[in-house]
């Protein structure tokens, strides 16, 4: 176990004390103090890591798991990773102190929280360093698990659970379609580990299971990154508390879907397929969120949307940067290579203004008591300091200087006009699409970037829609976090070549087609001179403009599409009918009737027998029996077939019997004739027996209801036993005819010289096979004490009940 | 009025005693000739019964004062205990011996454990029959 273990097990460990810590202090100090600690340590441990990383190293080390089967806790710390765990762990820290101000230690069971927070974080780390692809699953579906206990934290609103549900239900099967995609990946190339499998990156793209691995693959990405169509879990989420809002669905859990199609780029990357789906359902998770997000009337469904918007937007440039594979060197390959550049520069300032967004808009709910855009107003001159944040990161979300997100917005119009001129793969013409789309939804971000903006700031106040009578700015702890990650999105304005230096590119070499850091050769700047970027960025903002002051004059044209054609209503029908059809399915063949349950096993029996016998061709029997047929066998079986049809036919019950108890006996002559005096003996004791049993049943049937009639006829009956009397008379003519082997027989025959006994079946019952013996006395004793159990007990319990 | 059965009585006191010495007849034949354990016990069986059948439940009990379930169970476990002596021999379970014995009276005798195994089975298959059917016929149906 090496130090990055440590590093990655310490939150699991954290939780192991979390309930004794809040035991012992949690009424007088808030948890989330000595929780703030865990992050801490691991972003400042993984700080130390970066010098070696910026160089273009890599740090591989391992520990054994089930090491029989290959699979160990493999540990591979990139630049990707380390990016990664360095927004997971910093952002960790952030929320974390921003939970303390925002969860009341008096009303919260804060342990649960916390715990649930540190499970998220460490599963989460350790998916973004995990070598192994069993391990990266396990940990997946724990960041699935913690995620569910998060959405659900106030488990006492119905909206919450219905909204953990959903998203467990969305990503868990995500996580299980890239369970099997893992898998075949693995089955492809004999290896577990995600860098060996980029080693023999060949083998997998000449193999059968390559399509159908991708498309899982991407089956997980997109429900974990809530991309089109499964971003519906996304705004459901929102029950959740607005830190987990903050941490899990924007900064983090929804980047692992990113995280994973960025780590498969190198092996899935060049290919048409790829990069139609990655880039195409970007693109429209783009469109889709930043139209909705426009409709919302909830700030922290505005969120929601325009995460799933941003969550598209990278997702389509690394579709757009999956292209540079398709190139061996040259310009083209740094021009799509700077797609992937752009989208690991856009993840990475959308987890900054992000996260800084959704705590102004907890802060704004819990000041003022509500999120909803209808009812707040006026609120910069009595929340400057969040106003200003506000500023910072909502024009960073739309793209304007001089903020972070301007840049990667132009880097990312760079890459979608270099997508439309994207001419090797098939269906080259609607590339001309991608930069239209990026366009319009990038009018749309910065129109709700702007209702973002002016709605709870700007106007009036009006106090009496509030349900808070007094709103007052938030206390400096709340403030902090998002005014940090405020300051970082300034800053990465100014100084972008230092996180692109330390970070980004090596980052970009671990996912790139670049073999070290001195071939990269991009410099993010601000001012790249009049060129077609900058146009599209103007014309973001005056459209964008014009559209937002005349927003009552279109709005009305969004919510002319109807509801109930929705994603939402889809799933919850889907849900619906799922449920009634699989219920009714139920109730159509579990009818109840032991009569029904009796007719499937026997048509069961006679389907497999019969197509099995059919099928294999083996119907083949021959009548020439060697034995002799004598007189007594014949009229023996005439007389059991009389009495069974006696059995059947008869009208009375006690005819049933009796007749029954013929065929009894005249099995008694069989066993006579063919000379088992044993069999016959004990055949006739056991008949009489029965005999009286049934005749015992028989009197004591209810008087009422008690009518003698015939069996009536039913076709179905009757055609179900006709075939089973069929087939097994079949199967025994075949089996009687193909004896493979010679019988064992022989050997008992030397019964005196073996157990000293003349009788052979005698000295096979108590000595051969003398445990066969024991355990049939064994059941024997069990019927007896049964019966004797049921009666005894029944009588009583009867009585009980009639008493009362 | 209880009806008198005498000659039922009297036929009983004579076919019992028959039919219990057929019934050891059989067990003891076992070894060499047609029945057994399992046989012998059902002829017992129905000796018993019918002493049931002609006395009542009560004298009977009286009389042969056997707790019929207790009986079933030790015959499994005497089944069950010959198989644990084949183990403490060293041999494998439920291991069955055999050997010629000089008895003074009566000669040469062949003496087997699969005997005593035949024991537990009478004795199971006694004691689970008249349990069943005397559980059966006390029970006010």
């Amino acid at each position: 176990m090496s130090f990055l273990h440590f590093i990655v097990l310490m939150p699991f460990l954290a939780t192991i004390l979390i309930p004794f810590l809040y035991k012992k202090w949690g009424h007088r100090i808030h948890t989330g103090w000595f929780v703030v600690f865990v992050p801490l340590t691991i972003f400042i441990s993984l700080l130390l890591y970066l010098p070696e990383i910026s160089n273009g190293n890599f740090i591989a080390t391992s520990m054994p798991w089930i090491p029989s089967l290959g699979i160990n806790l493999d540990i591979y710390l990139d630049g990707l990773a380390l990016m990664f765990a360095l927004i997971i762990s910093g952002i960790g820290v952030l929320v974390v102190i921003y939970s303390i101000f925002y969860m009341s230690k008096e009303r919260e069971a804060l342990h649960n929280f916390y715990i649930y927070l540190l499970l998220f974080m460490g599963a989460m780390l350790g998916l973004v360093i995990s070598d192994n692809v069993l391990a990266l699953y396990t940990v997946w579906e724990l960041t699935s698990i913690s995620s569910f206990l998060l959405i659900a934290y106030w488990y006492e609103r119905k909206k919450s659970r219905a909204g953990a549900l959903k998203a467990m239900l969305i990503t868990v099967f995500g996580g299980l379609m890239m369970l099997a995609g893992l898998i075949m990946l693995a089955m492809i190339s004999d290896t577990y580990s995600i860098r060996e499998m980029i080693a023999s990156v060949n083998v997998i793209q000449d193999s059968y299971l390559f399509i159908p691995a991708m498309i899982l693959l991407l089956l997980g990405a997109f429900t974990k990154s809530a991309q089109f169509p499964f971003s519906i879990w996304l705004p459901d989420a929102m029950e959740a508390p607005t830190p987990i809002s903050a941490y899990l669905h924007s900064a983090t859990m929804v980047k692992a879907g990113i995280y994973l199609v960025a780590r498969m780029t190198p092996i899935f990357g060049g290919h048409s397929l790829w990069f139609w789906l990655v880039a195409g359902i970007g693109l429209l998770t783009l469109l889709y969120g930043s139209l909705r997000a426009v409709r919302q009337t909830d700030l922290k469904a505005l969120l929601a949307f325009s995460t799933i918007s941003q969550l598209g937007l990278i997702m389509s440039l690394l579709g757009v940067g999956s292209a540079a594979y398709y190139f061996s060197g040259g310009e083209q390959q740094e021009l799509y290579a700077l797609a992937l550049f752009a989208a690991l520069f856009h993840l990475f300032n959308h987890s900054t203004f992000k996260g800084a967004l959704f705590m102004v808009v907890g802060i704004i709910d819990l000041e003022s008591g509500t999120r909803d855009i209808r009812r707040l107003g006026g609120l910069m001159a009595i929340m400057p300091v969040t106003f200003t944040i506000a500023v910072i990161g909502s024009l960073s979300m739309a793209g304007l200087p001089p903020f972070n997100g301007f840049l990667s917005k132009e880097m990312f119009f760079t890459g979608m006009l270099q997508a439309a001129e994207v001419n090797m793969f098939t269906l080259e013409g609607f590339t001309i699409l991608f930069p239209i789309i990026a366009w319009v939804a990038s009018v749309f971000t910065f129109i709700y970037c702007f209702i973002l903006l002016f709605k709870p700031f700007f106007g009036s106040l009006r106090l009496d829609q509030l349900p808070k009578k007094k709103v007052r700015e938030a206390p400096l702890g709340m403030l902090v976090p998002p005014s940090i990650l405020a300051i970082l999105v300034v800053v990465i304005f100014f100084l972008p070549n230092v996180l692109s230096d330390s970070l980004l590119k090596p980052a970009l070499l671990s996912i790139g087609p670049f073999t070290s850091l001195n071939e990269i050769p991009f410099e993010i700047t601000a001012w790249h001179g009049w060129n077609t970027e900058i146009y599209m960025t103007i014309g973001v903002i005056v459209v964008g403009l014009l559209l937002f002051f005349m927003v009552k004059n279109w709005n009305s044209i969004l919510r002319i599409y109807p509801d109930n054609l929705s994603l939402n209503s889809l799933y919850n029908s889907g849900i619906e009918k799922m449920e009634s059809s699989s219920s009714s399915f139920t109730n159509f063949y579990m009818t109840g009737s032991i009569r029904h349950y009796i007719m499937y096993i026997l048509i069961a029996f006679v389907g497999i027998l019969a197509t099995a016998v059919i099928s294999l061709d083996s119907v083949s029997f021959n009548l020439n029996f060697k034995a002799n047929v004598s007189i007594y066998d014949v009229s023996i079986l005439a007389a059991m077939v009389v009495a069974a049809f006696m059995t059947l036919l008869t009208k009375n019950r006690i005819t049933a019997i009796v007749s029954l108890g013929a065929v009894g006996y005249l099995m008694v002559m069989v066993y006579v004739i063919f000379r088992a005096p044993d069999l016959a003996l004990t055949q006739m004791v056991v008949e009489t027996a029965t005999t009286v049993l049934f005749l015992l049943c028989f009197y004591h049937l209810p008087k009422f209801g008690k009518r003698i009639e015939k069996l009536p006829f039913k076709l179905t009956n009757f055609l179900v036993a006709i075939s089973v009397g069929l087939t097994f008379t079949v199967l025994t003519l075949i089996a009687t005819n193909h004896k493979l082997y010679h019988s064992i027989s022989s050997y008992f025959e030397n019964a005196y010289e073996l157990a000293g006994a003349k009788n052979i079946v005698n000295a096979i019952l108590v000595d051969f096979r003398g445990f066969d013996t024991m355990m049939e006395i064994a059941v024997l004793l069990i019927a007896g004490l049964g019966v004797f159990t049921l009666i005894k007990l029944r009588s009583k319990d009867g009585d009980n009940n009639e008493t009362k | 009025m209880k009806p008198n059965d005498v000659i039922l009585h009297t036929v009983t006191k004579l076919a019992s005693v028959i039919i219990f010495a057929f019934s050891i007849h059989l067990f003891m034949a076992g070894h060499h000739q047609p029945g057994g354990g399992f046989i012998g016990g059902l002829t017992t069986t129905a000796g018993i019964i019918l002493l049931f059948l002609a006395f009542d439940i009560e004298t009977i009990r009286k009389n042969l004062p056997i707790d019929y379930k207790m009986l079933a169970a030790l015959g499994v476990l005497i089944s069950v205990l010959t198989g644990v002596g084949g183990l403490v021999l060293g041999e494998a379970f439920l291991e069955q011996m055999f050997d010629y014995i000089d008895v003074p009276l009566f000669g040469n005798v062949e003496l087997a454990t699969a005997v005593l195994f035949d024991i537990g089975v009478a004795f199971a298959v006694i004691g689970t029959s008249v349990s069943i059917i005397l559980s059966i016929s006390e029970d006010d149906l």
